[in-house]
């Protein structure tokens, strides 16, 4: 790669008018913010609205085709995690063991499984499970791991070294590892242990984010004039260092969510994650795997399903962190 | 301390009433340390190391000097954005570097700031009337609640900005108009003093003068005080009364622009002077330009003595020796013309024309 | 259109008597006709560069001056073949080196030209310079790769180039990374890199603007030594008026994409035929004059998304009437050499200061 020494020919070099906001594109004011010495020049361009960076990041998303078709099937996900029973008209818990392992037929497009549960309506009720852990997860360790970030990046000193080795220890635990032991002494078939142990696990990724994020932002302008104002510790972290560093933490968490709903599933197939009567997706490829060779139907299904939700959610963290990167603006 | 009977009104004689500012023997280090767990200080960056002077209400203070001098520092020092390590900064006689809590905030009423980039130094997400009408949420005897949205539109008048726009975001100005928000937001609690580091130097070529002129209307009608930090000498010149030529962390020559521009005495001030391009080709081969050879040396190892000797041609064994004071020079003190004006050299001259 | 765009060339034999600083009358170097660049953003097409036409002879100095979004940086990065693509399109014009159209050679044929024929200085050394290679090995790189040098051969002449640029005790700093290097340093190492293959042609974009006054000042100077010794053309792209007086022989004003004056540079500064680049000279604090209130040119450079309609310079102008918001001026041959795109810039270069 000579090239890429050459100085004549280094492309990164380049100043383009797009790579470079103070270049070209940036006067965006152009003729509609309009200057009074400027005189004439407000009349040449369209009147202009306010346009915030988060409405400017809206519209984006509007117009942003990966957003609209992952934000289509979350919509549809979330549906039917709410009213599965608008889908499914039957009971996810009541088997015929006389149909088991029975494939697709009228009022059961999935067929059966080795119990003789219909697949279609354990995958529509896994669904929830999933939904749930995933949401709760990320809410969790986004708060958890956001503040407890934006504080270490803020104050620093040996409030952010205490945190960074916590964060540490965390990220030195192995998550399946982890999931067994821990898990494996919970007793609740409920959703909460598990979302405890993903939060537990996640949030020192959040928190290294926020941290970085915080202590970027401290350093910026707009930060020093606040304080040469005179503004207090509080309002300069509200006002304008979080605002200002919120959105790579929600890029990472909505990034997060696809691959807590697949932690939970792993963990849940290794039989320490949710438990049975809880319908889960993981769950029930754990049952089907064995059978992979007789009836292939029992693990494509809920496999499908898993798959298909994940990257719908990993998807809309692309989406959302072309809207929100500041780099592209 | 010397440099401080020197940076005078009395030489000067434009000094007027007391002053507004006097800034004694300012210090700012950097510790420099290694390890993480015992931290042992192992040196410092001497970004300002004893900068001294005063500033009389109304008029302005140029402070220029390359990458590297300590002139934002000494900006940082002077609104309370950093402590200083040593040194006294008085304000109306009152010593503001040890204050704190609401004396601190109270002295920050009169000493405001402008930055030097327009695109970082306003927070992207907050309006621009929200911007200038910050300061009153900050301190909020400065203005009574429900008169803040007038005040912020007499505001963006003052600067030439249409008070319409108050809803709109920063990035939908340009450089030039963000510049004059950043002077709006200086300027809302009614400074005395206001520090300006390179307030013009991320602007436009066609857009400095404006911000320049409007800068010096509102020195007049205002009454404001201003230190202006640049590199740009005929910026300075242009805008100054005073001006303060740094060079690692220290003044080296301190006069009125007439003293600085035409009379220079100090080798150091006399290469900067020769070295900026001058937009007129017909003196493109004026000679008697001075090329210093070399970088600035470290802030952190500074040379012994004279701070300036290691790229001066000047230089003898005296001068790694023994620091020059800023004081006039004694060579020249019976001198009429305006050299004779602090300069912290010890062969202080102004160059023969066509040296 | 684009060709009552361009300026005129300096009419080669049609009059004898040369101006006083008026260009070599050879042939060109580089001949860039009518040149078209756009930029898709958000907001719209760009046109960054529009219609710009100026020729550069062996052995001369063009600067370019203009703002920031004057299109200067553009029109270099297409004449080196370097824009970025998408979102940048060269979408009409030609760039001629030695006569052959760049815009039409195959990539493999314009990457062998560039930093053999011609080459560019960057404004930000640091960024242009590999971080994890030590110098001399990027320097003797240059002719491993293009000159086919033993290792041991590139080596010495990388050293041997560090010594020209005056890099003090070049063979132990050949040894050293960028990072290592102090600002001034780095835009030495680039611009011994530029011309390690002595090129006939050198890009410089605003090489000083990073650095300190009197480490630009050394700065400049080499540059102008090492362009008289190889005979190098150069065009300098900068917004800095007392850059330009210094070392240009003519200049090239930009203004919203397009090129509104050439002259050479004695006849620009003395009486400019463009209100822009007249109240641009009338803008600029001088050292050597303090008078009251500077000069300001009123608003501010257009978005190029929404050039003004007629001459772009019109809303700012003190001289505008109505012809200047309906028609595009085209560009004028003031005198010899000389060339302004105002319609009235008789009475602008008859206006005396």
């Amino acid at each position: 790669m000579p090239d890429t020494r050459d100085p004549a020919a280094d492309p990164d070099d380049a100043r383009s008018p797009y790579g470079n906001p103070h270049e070209a594109v940036a006067p965006t004011g152009g003729g509609g913010a309009l200057d009074l010495a400027a005189g004439e020049a407000g009349t040449l361009g369209a009147p202009e609205r306010p346009r915030s960076l988060w409405s400017d990041a809206r519209h984006q998303l509007a117009r942003d085709p990966v957003f609209l078709l992952s934000a289509l099937l979350i919509a549809f996900l979330l549906f039917i995690a709410a009213w599965p029973g608008a889908l499914a008209s039957g009971d996810p818990l009541s088997c015929d063991l006389a149909l088991s392992q029975e494939g697709s037929r009228p009022g059961a497009p999935f067929g059966y499984d080795t119990q003789g549960c219909d697949v279609f309506t354990r995958t529509v009720y896994g669904a929830r499970a999933s939904i749930t852990v995933g949401v709760c997860a990320t809410l969790g360790t986004a708060l958890l791991g956001g503040v407890l970030g934006a504080l270490a990046g803020f104050f620093g000193g040996w409030w952010d070294a205490l945190l960074s080795r916590l964060a540490d220890v965390f990220f030195g635990i192995p998550v399946i590892l982890g999931g067994l032991v821990l898990l494996s002494v919970v007793t609740s078939s409920t959703v909460w242990p598990v979302v405890g142990f993903i939060v537990l696990l996640g949030w020192p990724q959040v928190a290294r984010i926020a941290r970085g994020a915080v202590l970027a932002t401290a350093q910026a302008d707009y930060v020093q004039a606040a304080r040469a104002l005179g503004a207090g510790r509080g309002r300069t972290l509200l006002r304008h260092v979080a605002p200002n560093a919120v959105a790579p933490v929600i890029v990472v968490a909505t990034i997060a969510l696809g691959t807590y709903i697949a932690l939970e599933a792993t963990l849940s197939f290794l039989g320490v994650g949710l438990r049975p009567p809880t319908v889960s997706w993981g769950i029930d490829i754990s049952n089907a795997a064995p059978q992979i060779r007789n009836a292939p139907h029992m693990l494509l299904w809920p496999a499908g399903a898993l798959s298909l939700t994940v990257l719908a959610f990993i998807l809309l963290g692309d989406a959302v962190r072309d809207a929100l990167d500041p780099k592209l603006r | 301390m010397t440099s401080a009977e020197a940076a005078p009104r009395p030489v000067t004689g434009s000094g007027g009433a007391e002053p507004l500012l006097e800034v004694t023997d300012l210090v700012r280090h950097y510790p420099l340390t290694r390890g993480v767990l015992l931290r042992r200080q192992v040196g410092a960056v001497r970004a300002v190391d004893g900068v001294s002077f005063t500033l009389a209400a109304g008029r302005t203070l140029g402070v220029v000097g390359e990458s590297g001098c300590g002139k934002s520092t000494l900006a940082r020092l002077l609104v309370g954005l950093e402590r200083p390590t040593s040194g006294l900064v008085r304000y109306r006689g009152e010593d503001i570097t040890r204050l704190s809590g609401r004396a601190l905030r109270a002295v920050r009423r009169n000493i405001q700031m402008v930055f030097q980039d327009p695109y970082t130094s306003l927070n992207p997400r907050m309006t621009v009337g929200d911007i200038i009408g910050e300061p009153f949420e900050i301190h909020p005897e400065a203005a009574p609640r429900g008169d803040r949205r007038g005040r912020v539109r007499e505001l963006l008048e003052l600067v030439g900005l249409d008070p319409e726009h108050a809803s709109r975001y920063p990035h939908q100005f340009s450089g030039g108009q963000r510049q004059r928000v950043g002077i709006a937001r200086a300027l809302a609690l009614r400074p005395e003093v206001v520090v300006a580091d390179e307030p013009v130097s991320a602007l436009d070529v066609s857009v400095q003068a404006q911000v320049v002129n409007l800068m010096r209307r509102l020195q007049d009608e205002l009454g404001l005080a201003y230190v202006v930090i640049a590199h740009d000498l005929s910026v300075v010149r242009h805008i100054s009364d005073q001006v303060a030529v740094m060079y690692l962390g220290r003044i080296a020559e301190y006069g009125t622009g007439e003293q600085i521009h035409d009379h220079a005495t100090h080798p150091y001030t006399q290469a900067l002077l020769s070295a900026v391009p001058v937009p007129d080709p017909r003196l493109r081969d004026r000679g008697g330009r001075i090329l210093l050879t070399g970088d600035v040396p470290s802030p952190a190892d500074p040379p012994s003595g004279c701070r300036f000797r290691t790229r001066c041609w000047k230089a003898t064994g005296r001068c790694a020796e023994q620091a020059p004071p800023l004081a006039v020079p004694a060579a020249l003190a019976d001198d009429p013309t305006p050299a004779r004006h602090p300069s912290a050299c010890h062969y202080a001259q102004t160059r023969a024309p066509d040296a | 259109m684009s060709d009552t765009l361009r300026p005129t060339t300096p009419a080669p034999a049609a009059t004898a008597a040369p101006a006083p600083d008026g260009p070599p009358p050879a042939a060109p170097l580089l001949d860039v006709q009518g040149l078209r660049v756009e930029f898709r953003t958000r907001d719209g097409v760009a046109r960054a560069v529009n219609g710009v036409s100026y020729q550069v002879h062996p052995g001369e100095t063009l600067a370019v001056l203009g703002e920031s979004g004057s299109g200067k940086s553009v029109t270099a990065q297409a004449v080196m073949g370097i824009l970025d693509t998408p979102p940048g399109k060269v979408t009409g014009g030609r760039v001629l080196f030695h006569g052959r159209d760049l815009l039409t050679l195959p990539e493999d044929e314009r990457r062998r030209l560039r930093g053999a024929r011609m080459a560019m200085v960057f404004q930000d050394a640091l960024s242009a310079l590999n971080p994890v290679m030590t110098v001399g090995d990027q320097l003797a790189e240059m002719f491993t790769v293009h000159r086919g040098a033993s290792r041991r051969d590139a080596r010495a002449r990388a050293v041997e180039l560090m010594d020209r640029v005056r890099i003090p005790a070049a063979r132990e700093r050949a040894r050293d990374y960028p990072h290592q290097f102090s600002g001034g340093m780095r835009q030495r190492i680039m611009i011994a890199m530029a011309i390690a293959l002595e090129p006939e042609l050198l890009i410089a974009d605003e090489p000083t603007t990073a650095l300190d006054v009197t480490v630009q000042a050394q700065v400049m100077d080499l540059l102008a030594e090492l362009r008289r010794d190889l005979g190098t053309a150069l065009v300098l792209i900068t917004h800095d008026l007392g850059v330009v007086a210094e070392v240009a022989d003519r200049i090239a004003v930009m203004y919203a994409g397009r090129i509104v004056e050439t002259a050479p540079v004695h006849a620009l500064y003395e009486r400019p035929a463009h209100p822009y680049t007249r109240g641009l000279l009338d803008s600029v604090p001088r050292l050597d004059r303090r008078d009251g209130e500077l000069y300001a040119i009123q608003g501010m450079p257009p978005s190029l998304t929404r050039v003004p309609p007629g001459c772009a310079f019109h809303p700012r102008c003190p001289r505008a009437r109505e012809v200047c918001r309906t028609e595009e001026p085209p560009s004028h041959p003031v005198a010899d050499g000389r060339a302004s795109a105002c319609h009235f810039w008789k009475e602008t270069l008859d206006d005396l200061r």
